[in-house]
């Protein structure tokens, strides 16, 4: 048996050899490719598969606008937030692709350090912070004014409490919105405080909840979540985590819900009410363009609701309020002409607590309205506040960094856990 | 045979141990059991995507082998793949039931990080990286001994409690994680040192997985030598026949027990430095990915040969850079990749059977005794 195994063995390490040197040669073939126009080729690095509702929104647009540009996408699913993820980019620059995106926060550093490595192919990562101090010509960041679809969002669920509260279904002291959110991290902050001043916007009773999973893609966690918010009063919800959990417990309790990342009115249609989510194919093709006509690609970029990056799904006549697509359309153009402003603190105020580290960064007037906040918008291990992002009255979120840096903490909604 | 065992009831099928097999014809039909698989997986392939079974083959082996990059990697996951299925094997051979190995990896890993966080830039390069290495393994030592000495002194379920302690090793990593996040509330450490490469392993000329593959060479070698030919592999394979008579030739078997799973602790630990130290530079609760686990497979398929044990885990990283490939490729889900492996992996754990026992079915004549 050992002779045999010996053979096998020997077989196995003269096939690795072989395949080591012939696989030499056919990734200089590929190198070739990469370089002529007509045969670029796009990677994409997501973390889950289209069965999460985040990648799922980040595949679409990947195939929708390598179609457009008559790119041949590569896309790879499942890749985990390690050492994988700069496997990942350096087999897809292996590959022939001139220019790999990554869709989730963890794979930053795993590209950076592919970035480094390989100058000649450019480097997206969506939701990234580093990009703009990191210095290097093809690692980029983007990001989109997300908190204006979830304001516009947060109209429709205001409107809907109304409803509710009309309707006599309950008072306007019960009008409890309940948000399942992942972590304590400035891009939920944000989403959650900007719907809930598009929700305040339109009824003035309203409070919120927040329960953290700990997780972006927990079914189970965000289930619970969401059923431990139904069962304490909440009468709408709204999620900020990946998966189909909150809109699932939501249907089965026939509570509202305003989902995230795209449309769950299949599965929920006796609930869903309306989805914001991002939409990358302006900021996928804007790259993909750039690289081919060697042009530069921004260190950080925007989408907002002008570039049509930040929209709403179709709205649900059936759960939603009357009147919500002409609300919403009229608070729409409010946004995009700038006389409305989500985070303009004169609609919100925060208690500072500088002893237990609340909102330690943010200087309040006498009613509590922000004056000055120093919010980390240069990424680094101190986490300490680095730039004043109060201008002309209101929060400017996005502006100084395409990803979010709103993490105050505002009255009326009230952390459940802060565990994570 | 007296009338009344005459007289009860045959079962319809029976089992007895094989002891006339020899090598030449268990490996031929461990050979025909894979065709088989194979022939099984190209069925499902057309019945259930319509496509060409050898294309899906073919593409799955570039995954692993298509460019050098790619051998690198798979021999990388084979590597670390293996080195945890040997440090479980002593364990196993002993019968002590280490379904631990998963947390034993994990607290190695988070002591190398601990070490690169707090003394990156306060020791010189070799010393730290000795420091965090005898930090892993130490910590994965001690993981493996606490159940292990409940086990000789108490007699404690040592299954129950090694499952137990992976979940006490993921809710610390996690809280060290939110500890360590950057930036605060994203639940992720980053990778650790990008700037100063403080703590990691050192590249063979431009290759970072080198190093990991030799060491790993060197564990196996010495893990075979060990448990054929030492005094200690020995007592292990007396353990795990018999307790008593490993009492009554003097052996003893506390001694043994936790001598045993300080040694298989070290050797996860080990692997959690390789894993930080030489792949990922990073901690995540996750970060052993599921190979405690699937080490276990490997050793108890290998029947606890060190060498056929290179084979095995050769097989499930093959596939499983396989998997990730065709749903690249085809954009197939890859849980169709683990359709085809759990087929494969079914009909190579059918076949050891088989090769083991001699199944007997009963005929109607009833002339068995013969």
């Amino acid at each position: 048996m050992k002779k045999v195994l010996s053979l096998v063995l020997a077989l196995t390490m003269i096939f690795a050899f072989t395949t080591v040197f012939t696989g030499c040669g056919g990734s200089e073939e590929g190198g070739e490719e990469g370089n002529s126009d007509q045969a670029m080729k796009a990677g994409f690095i997501c973390l889950h598969d289209e069965n999460s509702t985040y990648d799922k929104n980040f595949i679409d647009a990947a195939n929708a606008a390598c179609e457009e540009l008559g790119i041949e996408p590569i896309i790879k699913t499942n890749v985990p937030e390690g050492q994988e993820c700069y496997e990942a980019a350096a087999e897809l620059v292996d590959a022939g692709c001139g220019i790999v995106f990554a869709d989730s926060f963890g794979h930053e550093d795993y590209m950076i350090q592919a970035a480094k490595e390989f100058p000649d192919v450019q480097f997206c990562h969506s939701t990234g912070t580093k990009a703009h101090t990191e210095g290097l010509d093809n690692y980029h960041n983007a990001f989109a004014s997300i908190y204006q679809g979830r304001y516009l969002a947060g109209v429709a669920a205001g409107l809907k409490l109304n409803q509710m509260i009309e309707e006599g279904k309950i008072t306007a002291d019960q009008a409890k919105i309940g948000y399942v959110g992942a972590f304590t991290y400035a891009e939920v902050v944000s989403g959650y405080t900007s719907f809930f001043l598009g929700a305040r916007s339109q009824c003035e009773s309203a409070t919120m909840e927040v329960t953290f999973t700990g997780s972006w893609y927990d079914e189970t966690l965000e289930k619970e979540g969401a059923n431990k918010l139904i069962n304490d009063g909440c009468v709408l919800l709204s999620q900020h985590a990946d998966s189909m959990g909150a809109p699932t417990a939501c249907e089965n309790a026939g509570i509202p819900d305003v989902s995230y990342n795209g449309s769950t009115i299949e599965a929920c249609p006796e609930t869903f009410i309306v989805s914001s989510r991002i939409d990358w194919v302006p900021y996928y093709k804007y790259c993909m363009e750039a690289v081919q006509n060697g042009e530069a690609i921004d260190a950080d970029w925007t989408g907002d609701l002008e570039t049509g990056s930040v929209v709403l799904t179709d709205i649900n006549e059936k759960v939603a309020a009357e009147g919500t697509t002409d609300k919403i359309a009229e608070v729409e153009a409010g946004l995009k002409d700038g006389s409305i402003e989500v985070f303009d603190t004169s609609t919100f105020t925060v208690t500072v607590d500088k002893e237990k580290g609340i909102n330690a960064n943010a200087e309040v007037d006498g009613d509590g309205h922000v004056t000055k906040y120093m919010a980390d918008v240069d990424t680094d291990a101190e986490y300490q506040g680095d730039t004043d992002v109060i201008e002309d009255g209101a929060f400017k979120e996005s502006k100084f960094r395409s990803a979010p840096y709103f993490d105050l903490q505002i009255d009326g909604i009230k952390l459940l856990d802060t565990a994570f | 045979m007296t009338e009344k065992r005459k007289l009860r009831k045959e079962p319809l099928i029976k089992l007895s141990r094989r002891e006339d097999i020899d090598r030449k014809h268990s490996w031929t039909y461990r050979a025909l059991a894979i065709i088989a698989a194979l022939i099984v997986d190209a069925v499902i392939i057309m019945c259930v995507v319509h496509m060409n079974p050898f294309d899906i083959y073919s593409t799955m082996f570039m995954g692993a082998f298509g460019t050098s990059r790619k051998v690198w990697i798979t021999l990388k996951e084979l590597s670390l793949l293996l080195l945890i299925s040997i440090a479980l094997t002593p364990a196993y051979k002993m019968k002590f039931w280490n379904l631990g190995g998963e947390g034993q990896v994990l607290i190695g890993a988070w002591a190398t990080a601990l070490c690169m966080l707090y003394l990156g830039d306060k020791l010189p390069g070799p010393v730290l990286l000795i420091v965090m290495l005898l930090a892993a393994v130490v910590t994965g030592a001690i993981w493996a001994m606490i159940p292990a000495i409940f086990k000789a002194k108490w007699g404690t379920n040592e299954t129950l409690f090694t499952l137990m302690m992976n979940y006490v090793a993921i809710q610390l990593v996690a809280y060290f994680i939110i500890k360590w996040e950057v930036p605060k509330g994203s639940g992720h450490v980053g990778i650790i040192n990008q700037s100063s490469q403080a703590g990691w392993l050192p590249y063979i000329g431009a290759n970072s997985y080198g190093l990991i593959v030799a060491l790993v060479v060197l564990v196996t070698i010495g893990m075979h030598v060990y448990l054929k030919y030492s005094k200690h592999g020995y007592e292990i394979a007396v353990v795990g026949e018999s307790q008593r008579t490993a009492t009554y030739v003097g052996i003893s078997v506390d001694k043994v027990i936790i001598r045993t799973l300080i040694l298989s602790g070290a050797i996860c630990g080990f692997a959690g430095w390789l894993l930080v130290s030489g792949s990922d530079h990073t901690i995540t609760t996750t970060i052993a990915g599921g190979m405690g686990f699937t080490g276990i497979m490997v050793s108890w398929l290998a029947q606890f040969n060190v060498i056929v044990m290179i084979l095995c885990s050769f097989l499930i990283v093959f596939m499983g850079q396989g998997a990730s490939e065709i749903a690249t490729s085809y954009g197939l889900n890859e849980a169709f990749g683990d359709i085809l492996t759990g087929i494969i992996i079914f009909f190579i754990i059918g076949v050891e059977f088989f090769i083991q026992y001699k199944m007997h079915v009963r005929k109607s004549s009833g002339k068995e005794e013969a």
